[in-house]
């Protein structure tokens, strides 16, 4: 039986969904210290249909990619604990202030240097943005097919997957040969928990940088256990075109952010009481807007 | 040379609405910019389909005819594009950010580097400073949309890369005929010339695709409801109320993604937008994504157990309290007062 090699795009994200009233600071801009970090959600859809590929042909590796900053390495921690095998930190200050065509690229040139992929598999798109392009993209810049919005993986022969598309209006299954970008859709089953074998094994996983801010010397531990090494690749580490990173290479450019104003208008208070409902409701059948 | 391009999706031999939608917006960005406005339609049997884009203002339409083109490819569509806008170079490129317009787009993006941004809620021109080059743009395409969870609305700008390319939802812009006989030319492509034969890798095995049976947009009353409505027996209160005032029952992000309501109904950013005479929110915080999908209600009706929820600042009436006892009070009222 085949063993497949999977990449897994994963984004660590701010908790974009849980946003309280401290979110914006007086200037307007986002307070992102007060929001915590989170594995992007469908990125955990799309861990999970690698995690199945992986349970049915054994020797199957599951790797985590993510490009961000140091913290990001909790992403390829959470990957661990699930049932990856691996991940790489892909982590510059010359990444700062990519669009989603530059963050692909530093992607594409990533993946690039891994050898054997048959598989990327990232989430459908990003809550922080929601734009759903980095997936595409990747794919044009290894000039690999895509296959957007999968819901599941119905069929893996050798090299040739059948998968199941959940579109705005309908499904779609689809046959096509690897290697492959897939992005998952959020209606796909859930990632399974944290093991807790696997988080007692990979709990000191760390990137060298994590490490040399540690007091005590784990150095012992590392060269006996190198699987806790996660690999943090810079700029150095992959073959680039500087001119294509980060806000350089970005086409688009924020002109502009505004605050979120609400212009208040002059609304009529209503007490939960029957008379104020009821009044309303009279008010709303003479105007015709209801009746 | 230069001119704003839509892309039209294709379903059943009809063009989708929200293809439609953006020829009206390229139409007038068009003018604005005193260029032309060019479309292209990608399929199969394109004969007739020119009647349901030139009447949109359209001043050239490129087929792209061919019985593998349809249904929709994610290789060959991006082929033709890329390779049609690498001969014409238009300086703006829109598509729906649909299912298909968000596959393409960031496709066709990424082989021309261009810029693209998704999900656009305001399309505008206007010009741009660039301080640290010393450079002045004219008619930049301002490219408007809410960011990082609704909390920002940004307007982005693709100064030197073209296409400047956009998606837009279905519903955001309004489509309307410009001219029934409008006077546009029809170019066949030589689709041998546009795409490889090595595109054709993927075999559609199955598709079923549904024409939605609600009919969210087109009603004159909404209730929706948000995570404060709190489970999915409560939704059943909206339904009550909706058919009563003969409504439909919209539903916001996280009430679709808590699992009270189906994905169909959602309105927002990212799911419909509307425009009702009277849009009732139930335990609707409203944060900037929604509003995004209804502020243009002609009336709004926020009941919310929070009294500074930001949905009541666009709000007509504000209640604040339980929806479990507002909106049955809500079809009393209406029941006694309209016999």
């Amino acid at each position: 039986m085949k063993a497949y090699n999977i990449i897994v795009l994963a984004k660590q994200v701010p908790d974009t969904r849980n946003v309280g009233k401290d979110a914006m600071k007086a200037d307007g801009t986002v307070n992102r210290a007060v929001l915590p970090a989170i594995f992007n959600p469908e990125d955990l859809n799309a861990l999970e249909q690698a995690l199945r590929i992986k349970d049915k042909f054994p020797g199957t590796t599951v790797k985590i990619l993510t490009m961000g900053p140091g913290r990001a390495a909790d992403i390829i921690r959470e990957g661990l604990y699930r049932g990856a095998d691996g991940g790489i930190l892909l982590t510059d200050r010359a990444f700062a202030g990519s669009d989603t065509l530059a963050t692909s690229y530093a992607l594409g040139q990533a993946l690039k240097k891994i050898e054997n992929v048959d598989l990327v598999i990232a989430g459908r798109q990003a809550i922080d943005g929601d734009t759903a392009q980095v997936g595409p993209q990747v794919a044009e810049k290894l000039n690999m097919l895509q296959v957007t919005y999968v819901e599941e993986v119905k069929e893996l022969k050798n090299n040739t997957i059948v998968l199941k598309r959940r579109l705005e209006r309908g499904v779609e299954t689809v046959k096509c040969p690897l290697p492959l970008v897939i992005t998952v859709n959020g209606s796909a089953p859930e990632c399974r928990a944290r093991n807790a074998k696997l988080l007692m094994t990979y709990k000191r996983a760390k990137t060298v940088t994590e490490l040399q801010k540690e007091n005590e010397d784990y150095t012992h531990l590392y060269n006996d256990r190198p699987e806790l090494n996660i690999p943090e690749w810079t700029v150095n580490d992959i073959e680039t075109d500087k001119s294509q990173l980060g806000l350089t290479g970005s086409p688009t450019k924020v002109k502009s952010i505004e605050n979120v104003v609400l212009q208040a208008k002059d609304s009529k208070i209503i007490s939960d009481n029957d008379a104020d409902i009821e009044n309303m409701m009279l008010e709303l059948i003479e105007s015709h807007t209801i009746g | 040379m230069n001119n704003v391009f839509v892309y039209c999706e294709i379903e059943d031999g009809q063009v989708a609405e929200v293809s439609q939608e953006l020829l009206t917006k390229g139409r007038t960005l068009a003018n604005e910019l005193k260029c032309k406005l060019e479309a292209i339609a990608i399929g199969h049997q394109l004969e007739g389909i020119a009647d349901q884009i030139i009447p949109y203002g359209a001043d050239t339409l490129y087929l792209a005819d061919d019985k593998r083109l349809y249904p929709y490819q994610t290789l060959p569509h991006t082929s033709i594009i890329v390779n049609l806008f690498k001969e014409e170079k238009p300086q703006i490129a829109l598509m729906g950010a649909s299912s298909i317009g968000r596959d393409l787009g960031p496709r066709v993006s990424s082989a021309l580097h261009s810029g693209l941004t998704a999900d656009c809620t305001s399309l505008v021109i206007g010009e741009h400073y660039d301080k640290k080059a010393d450079k002045k743009y004219e008619n930049l395409l301002y490219q408007i949309r809410p960011a990082f969870g609704g909390n920002i609305i940004a307007t982005i700008i693709n100064p030197d890369c073209r296409p400047q390319m956009a998606t837009v939802r279905e519903g955001v812009m309004k489509k309307s005929i410009i001219d029934p006989k409008y006077k546009g030319k029809t170019v066949k492509l030589d689709v041998s010339k546009y795409v490889n034969d090595t595109d054709f890798v993927v075999e559609i095995i199955e598709r079923h695709m549904e024409k939605s049976k609600l009919n969210i947009k087109g009603s004159p009353i909404i209730v929706a409801g948000g995570y404060g409505v709190g489970s999915k027996e409560n939704f059943q209160l909206l339904h009550e109320l909706a058919e009563v005032l003969g409504g439909e029952v919209g539903a916001s992000r996280a009430a679709v993604d808590a699992g009270y309501v189906e994905h169909e109904r959602q309105i927002g950013q990212t799911g419909l937008t509307v425009r009702p005479k009277l849009y009732i929110a139930c335990g609707i915080s409203g944060q900037i994504q929604h509003r995004a999908g209804m502020e243009q209600s002609a009336q709004i009706i926020a009941i919310n157990t929070d009294p500074e929820a930001p949905i009541n600042s666009i709000a007509d009436y504000v209640i604040t309290g339980d929806i479990a006892d507002i909106v049955p009070k809500m079809i009393k009222y209406y029941k006694t007062n309209t016999k």
